[in-house]
């Protein structure tokens, strides 16, 4: 069964990847893998490629950042502050990102010039916003505003989740409210907090494409730009998918020693790395090792039978 | 060391205090016993100010708690005024309370260490020392999580303990406790209170109290209704409902 299987879906990769009935190219199959190959890690490639970490980079660190910030607000007694923290949610998770990021590469025509001054008084400094704010950092600004509200919910979650004793014992010990969050509170929502935000990172990693529409120049932006020189376009959308699934695969595996990490103290066997998984998966298939229903068939005496009849009604 | 004096506390319109007059010496054990609800676990938390007081004065070595009298109005300290008062009132929860993302000694050292500015050596080493005292000298590198509630409460009273305090708050600390785990934390409570140390005891061990006890207070309703000598009050108690308490417990 398992090996008719295995044929059948060795066929159909055959059939995705290698279809020769026609060849487009003087070069073997329609996929053009020698094309794939020769951009793959081109400079232009391999420079979008940073563009687009350096932007999840920024744009998660600034949406973290931002996340605790507005998670803390609106937890906060005031009002005021809780009312600030719920309106920018509410506007930034209320509109798409694609609109978010060119508004703000649009913003010069709303605000054309940036002034440092005093109100209605002398002004010191005087920027044009559009030499200020360049498609990169138009592009930052968006994905890092846009994640920080929905990194703000995240966080407001890991933090409700930790027991109010937590915060009793700290405040006990003379603790101020900030170092109860910080050395006591937050190491312990950590734990609740990484599994979505690592979600999060990865889902950053493929939003960032988004910025190709305003022109800085990403993985995407790059790849297409290739394509519109040699018509390659789908051999150019594998090397930027290629790509970026390599670059989620380290996310995630990250993501699994990051969780690994936070989870101490809360259990007592942490989970074992894929590496130990399969060492112990290697033992286990040698002969010599004994079978664990065995033992514990054979240790087990026979039940007790009782001396009276179940259900019997008590005098 | 601890003075009290028409004590107030509602919820709404629950009074779960209603005027509450009390004084602890320095060095003095005073236990508070009472059914759950009588409001005894309120006014321990009022001690340290994790409860806010709505009328009287309550007092820790000379100084209000929480407030700061101006005229005749109490205002609110800050923050950092109120965690330098809790600082010096060691307080052990029913519920251990300890961090869990932190070793045994981490949790010992953190408050020295973050609140009091003690060098993280010196700390340590107090630690280790006061984790002796407790009986847990070879547990300073586990985890929270791998030690059993009697081992876990002694933790909490070393991690109390580490901030020298003045005065000890304990809040029913054996009541999440196996039966056979209260005996090694009472043991604990017993040392420090030979070593002198000023306690208020939230607790239903009426051994311990008839042992240890300076002072016996029997809270119900909110109210004080029996209130002296361990020897006197239990042995013959005046008090209907504190009779009829007492009968059940013991």
């Amino acid at each position: 069964m398992a090996a008719v299987l295995a044929v059948l879906v060795a066929m159909l990769i055959h059939t995705l990847v290698f279809s020769t009935t026609e060849q487009p190219h003087a070069t073997g199959s329609r996929f053009g893998w020698e094309t794939i190959g020769q951009y793959l890690f081109s400079s232009h490639v391999l420079s979008g490629v940073l563009v687009t970490i350096e932007l999840t980079i920024i744009a998660m660190l600034a949406g973290v950042i931002l996340g605790i910030l507005l998670a803390v607000m609106r937890m906060s007694k005031s009002r005021l502050l809780s009312s600030v923290a719920w309106v920018y949610i509410w506007f930034f998770r209320g509109t798409p990102v694609f609109v978010q990021i060119i508004f703000w590469y649009n913003i010069a025509a709303l605000y054309p010039h940036l002034t440092l001054g005093i109100p209605f008084g002398p002004s010191f400094a005087t920027v044009n916003i559009n030499s200020l704010l360049t498609p990169f950092i138009a592009g930052s600004i968006a994905l890092a505003t846009n994640e920080g509200a929905y990194m703000s919910e995240i966080v407001r979650a890991g933090i409700i989740s930790v027991d109010e004793g937590q915060t009793e014992a700290a405040s006990s010990l003379g603790m101020s409210r900030a170092k109860t969050l910080r050395l006591i509170v937050l190491p312990q929502a950590m734990r609740l907090i990484i599994p979505p935000t690592g979600n999060e990172t990865i889902s950053m990693l493929k939003t960032t494409s988004l910025v190709s529409v305003i022109a800085v120049p990403d993985l995407l932006k790059s790849a297409q730009d290739i394509a519109n020189a040699n018509y390659r376009i789908i051999q150019l959308l594998i090397v930027a998918s290629i790509w970026y699934l390599a670059m989620t695969t380290v996310l995630s595996v990250g993501q699994f020693y990051l969780e690994r990490h936070y989870a101490r103290g809360s259990v007592r066997n942490l989970p074992a790395t894929p590496l130990q998984r399969l060492r112990q998966d290697l033992t286990r298939l040698r002969p010599q090792g004994k079978p664990v229903a065995e033992v514990l068939v054979s240790s087990l005496d026979p039940l007790p039978v009782a001396d009276e009849p179940r259900g019997a009604p008590h005098e | 060391m601890v003075r009290a004096e028409q004590v107030w506390k509602s919820y709404g319109s629950l009074d779960v205090l209603r005027g509450i007059d009390l004084e602890v010496e320095l060095g003095e054990v005073l236990c508070l016993l009472g059914p759950s609800g009588s409001g005894k676990s309120t006014f321990l938390r009022l001690i340290n100010h994790l409860e806010k007081l709505d009328a009287g004065r309550l007092s820790v070595d000379g100084e209000l708690v929480g407030y700061r009298q101006r005229g005749h109005k109490l205002h609110e300290l800050t923050d950092r005024e109120i965690g330098a008062q809790r600082a010096a009132i060691g307080m052990v929860f029913q519920r251990f309370n300890l961090f869990p993302h932190l070793s045994v000694v981490d949790n010992v050292t953190i408050g020295p260490v973050k609140v009091k500015g003690t060098g993280k050596a010196e700390a340590r080493e107090r630690a280790v020392a006061l984790l002796e005292r407790v009986g847990l000298k070879d547990k300073v590198a586990a985890y929270p999580s791998q030690l059993s509630g009697g081992q876990q409460q002694r933790v909490a009273i070393a991690r109390a303990l580490a901030m020298d305090p003045k005065l000890m708050l304990f809040d029913e600390p054996t009541s999440a406790l196996d039966p056979e785990l209260v005996g090694e934390v009472l043991d604990v409570m017993r040392g420090l209170a030979a070593d002198g140390m000023t306690m208020v005891v939230v607790t239903h061990e009426m051994g311990f109290a008839r042992e240890v006890a300076d002072q016996v207070v029997f809270m119900d309703g909110g109210e004080i209704l029996e209130q002296g000598a361990p020897a006197d009050v239990l042995s013959n108690p005046t008090n209907e409902r504190f009779q009829a308490f007492l009968s059940k417990v013991l």
